[in-house]
């Protein structure tokens, strides 16, 4: 089976400063294969600098990579033909945090809709276009009529979100990567906007690539998820044994601080042994060392390989030693496909 | 006991070209001595408006319109503008959204913490100063050597602590804390949330915590005040209002949250915010809300009414068992 579109060991590293050149190592190593037989939602989490936005960027062609591969239907991205980026740039659709930025306020939302339709050639005649913007909205809880014509102004942020996934429905793609897409809409809207996410995960067969860094919200909609910590992969797998019972010190330090909306489940007391915010610092070893209460000699001396801990989860950590090993790009076996 | 901070009736409007905007509207609350009363609503409701009229920082075409904010029983809409200076940080502090923009950026963080103390006439020598900035940022758990350090130097959560460490240095009775995290990581957010818990029950301080975050207040608040459309919708104890929410829309809220217990579970609120300009009486809610009835029509704004052991409610539906 041809993964859909894959990384495979894909490093990522941003060089700024003109004189003094300074580095900075977004993406190690990481792979992660998306698939089209069966759709699936997969989470991409990590805090501010994980790598988790450069990574949907990779996925979204708008970077090269600094090594490794990403691969579109089993061909290198970047050596591919303009005609085959014309259908990447189909199948593969994104929608991003700010539904502000997206819209061009002299323009009608019509706008955002009708271009692609126009650019693909998806249509052939008003009356059709008409019809497929029509349907594109409604599939996500909308009514035309009361959103064609306007300004984006004229809108509120959940309706102007849930026309950017319009947008991208419009192009019937086959994968969507979906960069914090809830994070600036009220909780309201949140619910509505991940509604529609799923139902078009279920119902219309895309998969989604969900990346968050709200952990909730990640285990309501997705089937796997991967932690990223700067830039490295510290756990992954089946969401449920993620959030239930999380392994990687790190993981177990980010389900411990989600706030859940239950004055029964209170914050424990397990964050007082971690080590408090870490600036990224160079180290050969595991990276979150620094802040590890059970950090451990060897941490400190080489990164810990990926452990398959069961068949459904990897943690990358030496606390799991005796577990059989993955390869970088063996991850996708504790992934659902 | 008498409250702390006691608003009544306040109201804000900003004054535009097509007419009022009732940011806040008739709105009246009690913070008691030592409690953590969260302020929650969407974008648009109000809140910000709320924290910025407790500190009487509207500007125009903003204005308090009516209404009394009694801090320790002195209004403050009543004071002068310099007396009222000196009321700000000394007895009511602000800790503001955003605490990247809200520092200097080209000042050192012990200039912009003695700032605050020189504004409110505080003598003290050099070395004196500067044990008192070291003390204050110890107790917000920063190395004291960031007093020496530029705003760029810090990372977001500990910008915020500093700004937390503004607040309380000239000791206020009353804190109001503006989404003092939403721009903050999970990990960091709790860990500022909870230098803020601790300094709370060190210093007896009463906060207002202000956000939309369901899940940050059923964390960090005793008491929650539910506003919708510049109108105080609800007000209880926090944990009554999550297992038995009473209004419509504060019930709709809670149903939209993610929880551990139940999975894939989702229902958003439909319907759109209404317009805060020229609001006309009678329920906001009532276009969105699922149980609305004939009655819930009429042009007449329901009133907060305690509906049964300080539970706070204002609905049309609860105004029949008086």
């Amino acid at each position: 089976m041809t993964a859909l579109l894959e990384l495979r060991e894909v490093t990522k590293i941003y060089v700024s400063g003109l004189v003094k050149k300074r580095t900075t190592v977004a993406l190690d190593r990481i792979s992660l294969a998306i698939g089209t037989e069966t759709p699936t939602i997969t989470a991409i989490a990590g805090e501010s600098g994980s790598g988790k936005t450069t990574m949907g960027m990779l996925f979204l062609g708008f970077l090269p990579p600094t090594s490794g591969e990403i691969l579109y239907k089993g061909k290198d991205l970047w050596t591919c033909s303009k005609e085959e980026w014309r259908v990447f740039r189909r199948e593969v659709q994104a929608i991003f945090q700010d539904p502000f930025e997206v819209y061009n306020p002299f323009y009608k939302v019509d706008h955002v809709l009708t271009v692609p339709i126009v650019k693909f050639r998806l249509a052939n005649s008003k009356q059709a276009q008409r019809e497929m913007i029509e349907k594109a909205l409604i599939d996500v809880g909308l009514r035309p009529e009361e959103t064609l014509g306007r300004y984006p102004h004229q809108l509120s942020g959940g309706q102007r979100q849930r026309i950017t996934v319009a947008r991208a429905l419009l192009l019937q793609p086959k994968l969507i990567i979906a960069d914090e897409p809830v994070s600036m809409v009220d909780a309201s809207l949140r619910a509505t906007i991940l509604q529609s996410l799923r139902k078009l995960n279920k119902e219309l067969g895309i998969s989604i690539l969900y990346i968050t860094h709200d952990l909730a919200t990640a285990y309501h909609i997705c089937e796997n998820i991967m932690v990223l910590y700067q830039g490295s992969v510290a756990e992954a797998g089946d969401v449920d044994a993620v959030i239930k019972d999380p392994q990687h010190p790190y993981t177990r330090l980010l389900v411990g601080s989600i706030a859940w909306p239950d004055p029964k489940r209170k914050w424990g007391q397990e964050i007082a042994e971690y080590r408090g915010e870490m600036l990224a610092q160079k180290t050969t070893g595991c990276k979150f060392a620094p802040r590890c209460p059970r950090a451990m000699p060897i941490c400190r001396e080489s990164p810990p390989p990926l452990y398959q801990t069961n068949e459904t989860r990897a943690t990358a950590c030496y606390l799991y030693e005796g577990n059989p090993t993955l390869e970088g790009r063996e991850i996708s076996r504790v992934l659902r496909q | 006991m008498e409250p702390i901070l006691s608003v009544r009736d306040l109201s804000v409007y900003y004054y535009t070209e097509k007419g009022p905007v009732k940011a806040v509207d008739h709105v009246s609350l009690d913070l008691q001595q030592g409690m953590r009363l969260g302020l929650v609503g969407e974008s648009g409701c109000g809140k910000s408006t709320m924290a910025m009229a407790l500190m009487r920082l509207i500007r125009p075409p903003g204005r308090i319109v009516h209404g009394e904010v009694l801090l320790d029983g002195v209004d403050l809409v009543k004071l002068s503008d310099e007396e009222m200076r000196r009321t700000r940080l000394s007895k009511i502090a602000l800790i503001p959204q955003g605490a990247m923009n809200s520092l200097n950026p080209v000042v050192r963080i012990q200039e912009q913490i003695v700032d605050g103390l020189l504004d409110h006439d505080v003598v003290l020598s050099k070395s004196e100063m500067e044990a008192r900035v070291k003390e204050l940022l110890e107790s917000v758990e920063l190395d004291p050597r960031v007093a020496t350090m530029y705003p760029h130097e810090l990372s977001g959560g500990m910008k915020q602590r500093v700004c937390v460490a503004i607040a309380i240095s000239m000791h206020p009775k009353v804190i109001i804390a503006d989404e003092p995290t939403s721009a903050l990581d999970v990990v960091v957010q709790r860990q500022v949330m909870e230098t803020i818990r601790r300094l709370q029950q060190e210093l007896g301080l009463s906060i207002i915590l202000i956000g939309h975050d369901m899940g940050l207040m059923a964390q960090s608040v005793d008491y929650l005040a539910v506003m919708y459309a510049g109108r105080l919708v609800e007000i209880g104890n926090v944990e009554d209002i999550f297992l038995q929410p009473l209004h419509p829309y504060t019930q709709l809220l809670i149903s939209t949250l993610p929880t551990l217990e139940v999975k894939g579970v989702f229902r958003g609120i439909p319907g759109i915010t209404p317009t805060l300009l020229n609001a006309p009486e009678g329920c906001l809610f009532q276009p969105r809300c699922p149980k609305a009835i004939d009655a819930c029509l009429i042009p007449k704004t329901p009133v907060l009414k305690e509906v049964s052991f300080s539970r706070w409610v204002a609905c049309h539906l609860y105004e029949d068992n008086r």
